[in-house]
C-alpha cells in the first residue's frame, strides 16, 4: 500500500493508524463521560454505564450477522432475473 | 370563490403543462419559478375548508388547510425546487414535466379536504412517477417501470374499493380519523400502505427508484411514501397495526440495505427504514408521535434528496452506482464527498443535524406511552442506520478502496442544490424551533439536553466501531438479493412458463383430436349422406341423389317460408 508518498494524506498509513488513534480515545471519552454527565435512563437498564456504547455495538454485530446468514439465502448473479424480463430484447 | 377552489397542486400542474412548450432560459425560469410560486401559494391557504363543490351529489373540498397539510406541502414544493435547480440542466423535458406533474399530485393530496379529490391527486402521482421511473431509459428502467406501475395502479384499486366501502356505509367523502376495524377501512389502509412500502410489497421501491436517471430517483426519493405518511396521519393516527408494520420496515430496511451492492439502491432501501420510523409514529398515535412523523418526514425527505443527489452526482460524473466499481472518489469529489456525508450524518440522527431533532420526538413518544419494546427496536434500528447508511454508503462510495476513478465534482448547480439541503439539514439541527413551530401540535420538547447527546453519541459512534470491526463481513459482493418481488418476477414467470407448456400439450391433443375426429366424420358423413358425385356413382345416400325438379322446388319453398317465419319471429 505505501507505494509513494504521492499518495491523498487521508490514506497514508500513518494518517489512519492515527485516526484510530484518535477514534478510540473518543469512544473512551464518550463512556468515561458518563460519569461526569449521568445519563438519564427511562428504562432502568438505559441508565447503567456504557449501555448506550454496548446497546450500539451488539445491535450492529447481531443486524451484520443476521443479513450475512440471509445473504446466504438471498443472494444472486445480477443478472438472475435477465432470463424473464428482457424476452423482447432477445 | 375560483381562487378559493384554486389548489396549490395547479401551479405545479400548470408549470409541468409549460415546461415542454418553453425553451431555453425561459424553460430553466418556469423550473425554478414555478416550485416558489407553489411554495408561497400553499401559504396563503387558511386553516379549515376553504370552498366545497357538489360533485355526483358528493360535497367535494378540493382545498383544505391545516398546519399538518401545509407542513407537507411545503416541503414538497421546496423539494420540487431543489429538485428543479438540481435538475435543469441535465433532465430531459418529459422527465422535468413528470418530475413537476408528480410534485402537483403530491401538493394535491395535501389539501385534498375530501377522498376523492385524494384518491384524483394519489393517481396522478402514480401515472407521473411512472413516467420519471421510465425516464432511466434502460431496458431494467423500462422492466421495472412497468412493475412499478402495475403495484401502484392496484395499490390504487384496492384504495378506491376501501373508499367506496366507506362512503356507502358512512354516507361521508370526509377526510377523518378511522381505525382498521372493518373491510373497507382495511382496504383503504392497506391501499395506503402499499405507497409507503410496506411489508409485503416493500420491493417495489427498492426496485423501481434505483432505475430512474440521475434527477428523476432524487424527485421520486421525496413524494410517494410522504404523501402515504401524511394520509396515515391523517386517517389512522392510533392504529396499533402500524407500530409493528413500522418496527418490520425499520429492520426490513437495513438488512436488505447491508445486502446490497447498489450505492443508490442501499438508499432506496434506507427509505423504507425511515418510512418504518414514521409509519411506527403514527401507530403510536400520541400527540407527541404524529409531531414526530411529521418532523421525521420534512426532516427526511431534505436528508434523503441530498444524499440521491451525492449518489446521482456520482453517476453522472462516473457512470457508476455500484459500491464495487466505486471508492476513493473523496479525492476529486470533496464537495459532493461533504455534502454526502452531511445528509449520512443526518439519517443517522446526529447530534446537531436535522435527523436528530426530528427522531427523537418519535422515540420520545415511546418513552412517554412507557413501550419498552418499541423504544429499544427504534434505538437499536438507530444504531442500525448510521451502519447501512450513515456509514456504509459514504465509506463504499467516497473512501474505501482507490477504484482509480477521478471524476470531476459537481456541476454548480447541483453543488448549490445539494449545498442548499446540507444547509437546511444543519439548521433544522441548530435551530430545532424553526420545524417545531411548524408542528400540529404545541412541542415542549427539549432534544438538547446532555445526558440524551451523551446517550447518542455512545450508541453511534460505537455502531461506527462496529462497522469498521466487522468490515470483512461486509466485503461487497456483485449480487442482488431476492426480495419478495421474486414472488412476481420470478416464480409468476416460472409458471405462466409452465402453464403456457401445459397449454401446448393440451394445445397439440386438442389438434390431434381435431384431425382424427375430422377425419372419422368426413368418413361417416360420405358413407352416409353422399358421394362425391360422378358419373359412375351409385348415388346411394340422400344427397348423393339425383333429385327431379319438382322435388328440388318444393325444399327451396319450404326453405324459404322457414326463413320468412324465422324473419317474424
Amino acid at each position: 500500500m505505501n507505494q509513494n508518498n504521492h499518495d491523498h494524506w487521508l490514506v497514508r498509513p500513518a494518517t489512519i493508524r492515527a485516526l484510530w488513534w484518535g477514534g478510540s480515545i473518543v469512544l473512551a471519552l464518550t463512556v468515561l463521560a458518563q460519569f461526569v454527565i449521568p445519563v438519564k435512563g427511562y428504562f432502568t437498564i438505559d441508565s447503567w454505564p456504557a449501555f448506550g456504547a454496548v446497546f450500539g455495538f451488539v445491535s450492529c454485530l447481531l443486524m451484520v450477522l443476521f443479513s450475512r446468514l440471509l445473504g446466504l439465502v438471498l443472494k444472486r448473479k445480477e443478472d438472475y432475473y435477465a432470463d424473464s424480463e428482457t424476452e423482447d430484447d432477445d | 370563490m375560483m381562487t378559493e377552489l384554486m389548489s396549490p397542486a395547479l401551479w405545479m400542474l400548470l408549470g409541468a403543462l409549460l415546461i415542454p412548450v418553453a425553451k431555453g432560459h425561459l424553460r430553466s425560469a418556469v423550473v425554478l419559478l414555478i416550485p416558489l410560486l407553489t411554495l408561497w401559494s400553499v401559504w396563503q391557504i387558511e386553516d379549515g375548508v376553504q370552498a366545497t363543490l357538489t360533485f355526483l351529489s358528493y360535497e367535494i373540498e378540493p382545498v383544505e388547510g391545516s398546519s399538518l397539510r401545509r407542513l407537507f406541502a411545503t416541503v414538497f414544493a421546496i423539494m420540487s425546487f431543489l429538485g428543479g435547480l438540481y435538475a435543469f440542466r441535465i433532465a430531459r423535458t418529459v422527465e422535468l414535466a413528470a418530475a413537476f406533474a408528480y410534485a402537483g399530485g403530491a401538493i394535491g393530496v395535501c389539501f385534498a379536504g375530501d377522498l376523492i379529490t385524494l384518491f384524483l391527486y394519489w393517481e396522478l402521482m402514480a401515472i407521473f412517477s411512472t413516467v420519471l421511473v421510465w425516464c432511466g431509459g434502460t431496458p431494467g428502467a423500462r422492466a421495472a417501470g412497468i412493475r412499478y406501475a402495475i403495484m401502484h395502479l392496484l395499490g390504487g384499486v384496492i384504495l378506491k374499493v376501501g373508499i367506496e366501502g366507506v362512503v356507502v356505509a358512512t354516507g361521508s367523502v370526509q377526510i377523518q380519523p378511522m381505525l382498521a376495524t372493518d373491510f373497507s377501512t382495511w382496504m383503504i389502509l392497506i391501499g395506503i400502505l402499499i405507497n409507503a412500502a410496506a411489508p409485503p410489497v416493500s420491493a417495489w421501491l427498492a426496485d423501481a427508484y434505483p432505475e430512474s436517471s440521475v434527477s428523476g430517483s432524487v424527485f421520486l426519493s421525496a413524494f410517494t411514501t410522504k404523501t402515504a405518511v401524511l394520509a396515515l396521519i391523517l386517517l389512522f393516527p392510533g392504529e396499533s397495526v402500524l407500530i409493528w408494520v413500522g418496527l418490520f420496515m425499520v429492520m426490513y430496511g437495513i438488512v436488505f440495505a447491508l445486502l446490497e451492492n447498489d450505492a443508490r439502491r442501499i438508499l432506496a432501501y434506507s427509505i423504507v427504514n425511515q418510512v418504518g420510523f414514521m409509519v411506527c409514529a403514527v401507530g403510536i398515535g400520541t400527540e407527541m408521535a404524529l409531531n414526530g412523523a411529521a418532523a421525521h418526514a420534512f426532516a427526511h425527505i431534505i436528508y434523503k434528496a441530498l444524499l440521491f443527489m451525492s449518489a446521482g452526482v456520482v453517476l453522472y460524473r462516473t457512470g457508476f452506482t455500484r459500491c464495487t466499481d466505486l471508492g476513493g472518489l473523496f479525492r476529486t469529489m470533496p464537495m459532493t464527498t461533504i455534502f454526502g456525508i452531511i445528509g449520512a450524518l443526518s439519517i443517522s440522527s446526529f447530534p446537531l443535524t436535522s435527523g436528530f431533532t426530528t427522531k427523537t420526538l418519535i422515540s420520545q413518544a415511546a418513552i412517554d406511552e412507557n413501550m419498552m419494546f418499541v423504544y429499544f427496536s427504534l434505538m437499536a434500528a438507530s444504531a442500525g442506520v448510521f451502519l447501512h447508511a450513515g456509514i456504509k454508503f459514504p465509506w463504499f462510495v467516497f473512501f474505501q478502496k482507490d477504484s482509480g476513478l477521478r471524476p470531476k465534482d459537481a456541476p454548480w448547480n447541483m453543488a448549490l442544490a445539494m449545498g442548499s439541503c446540507a444547509f437546511i439539514c444543519i439548521l433544522l439541527g441548530v435551530a430545532p424551533g424553526i420545524i417545531y413551530g411548524l408542528l400540529p401540535y404545541e412541542v415542549t420538547y427539549e432534544p438538547y439536553s446532555a445526558s440524551k447527546v451523551l446517550f447518542y453519541l455512545q450508541l453511534l459512534l460505537f455502531s461506527g466501531l462496529a462497522f469498521f470491526l466487522l468490515l470483512p463481513l461486509m466485503k461487497r459482493t456483485i449480487t442482488i438479493s431476492l426480495d419478495s418481488d421474486w414472488l412476481w418476477r420470478r416464480l409468476g414467470f416460472v409458471l405462466l412458463q409452465k402453464a403456457g407448456s401445459l397449454l401446448e400439450i393440451f394445445d397439440v391433443a386438442v389438434s390431434r383430436f381435431k384431425a382424427r375426429a375430422g377425419a372419422v366424420g368426413t368418413k361417416l358423413v360420405l358413407r352416409n349422406l353422399g358421394n362425391p358425385h360422378a358419373e359412375d356413382s351409385k348415388e346411394t345416400s340422400v344427397f348423393g341423389r339425383s333429385w327431379t325438379i319438382g322435388t328440388t322446388a318444393l325444399w327451396i319453398a319450404a326453405l324459404l317460408s322457414a326463413y320468412v317465419l324465422a324473419y317474424y319471429f
